[in-house]
């Protein structure tokens, strides 16, 4: 794969006349683990919402695996391999976690060629969830929730998976057995970028971080450079 | 696909018993009744491929329904053709209805698209009044075909209603087990995240409304030959909003088996209240039980059966 | 057949239309615009209000808008119990969308019927001295039956944006649609602040249901035409905006005084239904919409 798995190129988006994304450009190499990060309010869920089509920007070009996506509604970019959990888990109440699995499967996993688990019973195994693959959702606890998230996304056989604050208010224990199964699907190939703000986390998940600040990116790095940079100090600690 | 082989045996045994039924000579009062009844199915069956597996509220149903009959008057004044062509041609006319309306909101919230189907059927009375050809808000008439099978054109509609029933349950069964069935319940129950799962759900939605509206008109097609006086405040009575929603609502909108119990119940009862009490006592008393039971009881008798026996 | 005085007359007659349509619109822009609980039973309340001014006017003779004013706190309360239901049963739940439309057209069709069965389907009107009375403004007859209507839902108007941006519970109830957690901050609780919008909304309808009844009779029925309008205005003006809504209920009511002149008075629900869809299609954030 010769250039970039993911290209977001001069990204705008505004809100009335609120601008949460003013030109924002991102590169994403295949295989890679990036980290965002950035404080609230500084557009990173935006950012994950136009790169999957949940919103349409006012500007600018998304290029995922070689072909221009951004006019494209989410369940095409799914199928063509772009993948995401959601902030605050939006199961499907009505079915049990197997059906909830199974929706993603049937209409994106099935159509992409193998990559990483091949059905269903084996990502409940991976991510731990087998013994719930009967429940409803409701019957669920909060990390299970955050689970099930993690694998309706995987169960779409994504090239590129983006986790939107998936270890948000978890232990340290849980936050460790979700950042595991991340590092065991980029193992396997799969492109993940992790929206966090547990910077622990964060810093042992990512090869390369990118910091956002007000709808701008202003940073981005290895780890430890931007542990070291202090434009994004003062982003976070304000002036 | 055993199971859909199973499925049409059983329908098919349905239709034979119901043409066994329509031979035989009971007081024709039960064939009046019971085709009002099997009309309801259709309907029930058709608002719930949309409104329960989709979660899409259709508050336009008369506008639908009428437009079948309507359809079938306009032919039936033109062209004569037989009750299959009228039947066909009611649900498709009816069908691009679902799909106009469909595709002018359903990109928007689901409460847009409710909003709309509730003028709908206002506006459409409207043109419906002022078009003479029809008979405008006069009526008309409608000469049945003569020499009926059975005897009497009422049963021959009785018929063929048990037929129409049995289809479109046959229809939305077979949709709801397949994976358009699975995709809607995804849109239903959070449609962002279903979109994000691979699921194309405006195409969903636009097949939804447009299978239910051709249904609808499929029940309305006939209506003009049953009532032989055709006039817009029947055609498009209050009823059939009222009785599209309460009747899934009550039998239960997550399976097939939901709108028949509910068409089969509250059709029932309402054939008895309307020889007791007067027809809008009857319409109060639906409304009542639907607010009862959207807030009491809103997974319907089947939800109620199912925490019995499961929990 | 045209002359410039029929196309005078039909658009002063629409304008004051246009101010009652205000009235009609405000509380469903209140409660859908910016509570977003879709009201669809809105319409009933405002046949219900002009049949309880019909009642007040036949049995004592009172002014129908004075019967309006008084019939506020009234339905204040109905509006607020109906809305404590609505939240105890759905919003609380999360299950807003299907069953709460749902639970609002039960509600619908129960009032209508309700007044059917203890009113019948005759047309009911009230009795005031000004009605039936005109004045001549520049060549053009502006009838007091639409006039004093027109005037009171300006009125309505001025008011309802006045209270949302100058006093504490309309300021609330401002930052009750915008930012839940900003409103708990503040230390107002929201169902609360979403239970007086509610009634306001209702009483606001009741208020133009007394401005209906002088217009025009009314059978259980009219509030079928009413959907069409309320939320046609609601949606052309823009979600969220008051001022929106005196705009659209102008434009509407020029549009069907104009269509109603040249082409018939039944054309009047093709109206409303014809601008809802347009605006849905072209721009679903209306004139001022968020």
């Amino acid at each position: 794969m010769a250039g970039p798995l993911l290209e977001v190129d001069g990204l705008v988006k505004r809100f009335g006349g609120f601008t949460a994304l003013n030109g924002v450009t991102l590169r994403v190499r295949a295989g890679e683990r990036l980290g965002l990060i950035g404080p609230n309010g500084s557009g990173k869920t935006t950012l994950i919402n136009c790169v999957s089509g949940v919103l349409r920007a006012d500007a600018g070009r998304i290029v995922f695996d070689g072909a221009d996506v951004t006019a494209l509604p989410p369940h095409r970019r799914t199928r063509l391999g772009i993948a995401r959990s959601f902030q605050i888990p939006k199961p499907f109440a009505s079915m049990t976690v197997l059906d909830n699995l199974g929706i993603p499967l049937e209409y994106a996993g099935h159509a992409r060629a193998s990559q990483g688990t091949a059905s269903v019973a084996e990502i409940l195994r991976e991510i731990g969830l087998e013994a719930k693959a009967h429940l409803q959702p409701a019957g669920l606890t909060q990390i299970e929730m955050r689970k099930l998230e993690l694998a309706r996304a995987m169960a779409a056989r994504p090239k590129l998976l983006i986790s939107d604050e998936a270890m948000a208010g978890l232990s340290h224990a849980e936050v460790d057995d979700i950042l595991a199964i991340l590092f065991r699907l980029n193992a396997q190939g799969i492109t993940i970028i992790m929206i966090e703000h547990i910077m622990r986390a964060v810093m042992r998940f990512s090869e390369r971080i990118v910091v956002l600040d007000a709808g701008e990116r202003i940073a981005e790095g290895t780890p430890d450079e931007i542990v070291r940079n202090p434009a994004v100090e003062k982003a976070y600690l304000g002036e | 696909m055993a199971r859909m082989g199973r499925a049409l045996l059983v329908g098919g045994a349905v239709i034979a018993a119901g043409i066994l039924f329509a031979s035989l000579k009971l007081n024709p009062y039960v064939y009046f009744a019971g085709y009002v009844i099997l009309q309801y199915v259709v309907i029930a069956t058709a608002w719930n491929i949309l409104g329960g597996y989709g979660g899409y509220v259709n508050f336009g149903t008369p506008a639908f329904f009428a437009m079948g009959a309507y359809t079938a008057v306009f032919l039936i004044l033109s062209l004569r053709p037989p009750l299959f062509v009228l039947i066909v041609a009611g649900g498709l006319v009816a069908a691009l209805l679902g799909l106009g309306i469909g595709y002018l909101t359903l990109r928007l919230r689901g409460v847009f698209f409710s909003i709309a189907t509730l003028a709908l059927s206002v506006v459409l009375q409207t043109i419906i009044v002022n078009w003479e050809f029809v008979g405008g808000s006069r009526g008309l008439s409608v000469i049945r075909p003569s020499e009926p099978p059975f005897g009497s054109y009422v049963k021959f509609l009785f018929a063929v209603m048990v037929a129409l029933a049995v289809l479109s349950v046959l229809a939305a069964r077979f949709i709801e087990q397949s994976w358009i069935g699975r995709g809607l319940a995804a849109l239903r129950d959070n449609e962002e995240a279903a979109e994000c799962m691979g699921v194309p759900t405006l195409r969903l939605k636009l097949f939804a409304t447009t299978v239910s509206g051709f249904l609808l008109g499929v029940a309305g097609a006939p209506f003009p030959y049953y009532v032989t006086f055709i006039e817009p405040n029947s055609a498009f009575a209050l009823d059939y909003a009222v009785n599209a929603l309460a009747m899934p609502m009550i039998g239960g909108t997550t399976s097939w088996v939901g709108p028949v119990l509910g068409a089969v119940l509250l059709g029932s009862a309402q054939q008895v209240a309307i020889v007791t009490i007067s027809s809008e006592m009857n319409l109060f008393i639906v409304g009542v039980v639907l607010v009862a039971f959207v807030v009491l009881a809103p997974e319907g008798i089947l939800g109620l059966l199912r925490r019995l026996r499961g929990h | 057949m045209f002359s410039w005085e029929l196309l005078a007359n039909a658009v002063v007659a629409g304008l004051l239309l246009g101010g009652f349509y205000a009235a009609v619109s405000l509380g469903i822009g209140l409660i859908f615009g910016l509570l977003d609980i879709a009201n669809i039973a809105q319409p009933a309340f405002l046949v219900a209000g002009a049949y309880g001014s019909f009642v007040l006017n036949e049995a004592w003779g009172v002014d129908p808008i004075v019967t309006g004013v008084l019939l506020t706190p009234v339905f204040y309360l109905i509006g607020a119990g109906v809305y404590r239901v609505y939240y105890g049963s759905f919003e609380r739940r999360g299950e807003e969308s299907l069953r709460g439309l749902v639970f609002f057209f039960g509600l619908l069709f129960i009032i209508e019927v309700s007044l059917s069965l203890k009113y019948g389907v005759d047309y009911r009107l009230v009795q005031a001295e000004y009605i039936g009375r005109s004045i001549e403004v520049a060549g053009v007859g502006v009838a007091f039956r639409l006039l004093i209507p027109a005037v009171i839902g300006v009125a309505m108007t001025a008011a309802l944006y006045l209270f949302l941006g100058r006093t504490f519970y309309g300021r609330a109830i401002m930052a009750v649609s915008q930012d839940q957690a900003a409103l708990r901050l503040m230390g107002a609780d929201p169902v609360k602040i979403k239970t007086i919008a509610f009634g306001i909304g209702i009483a606001a309808a009741s208020l133009a249901g007394a401005l209906l009844i002088t217009i025009t009779p009314v059978v259980p029925s009219s509030d079928r035409e009413y959907i069409g309008r309320m939320f046609a205005i609601t949606v052309l003006g823009g979600m969220g905006s008051i001022g929106g809504t005196l705009v659209a209920g102008v434009i509407l009511g020029v549009s069907e005084s104009l269509m109603a002149t040249f082409f018939g008075p039944s054309w009047a629900p093709a109206v409303s239904f014809g601008i809802l869809l347009l605006v849905l299609a072209v721009r679903p954030a209306g004139l001022f919409g968020r």
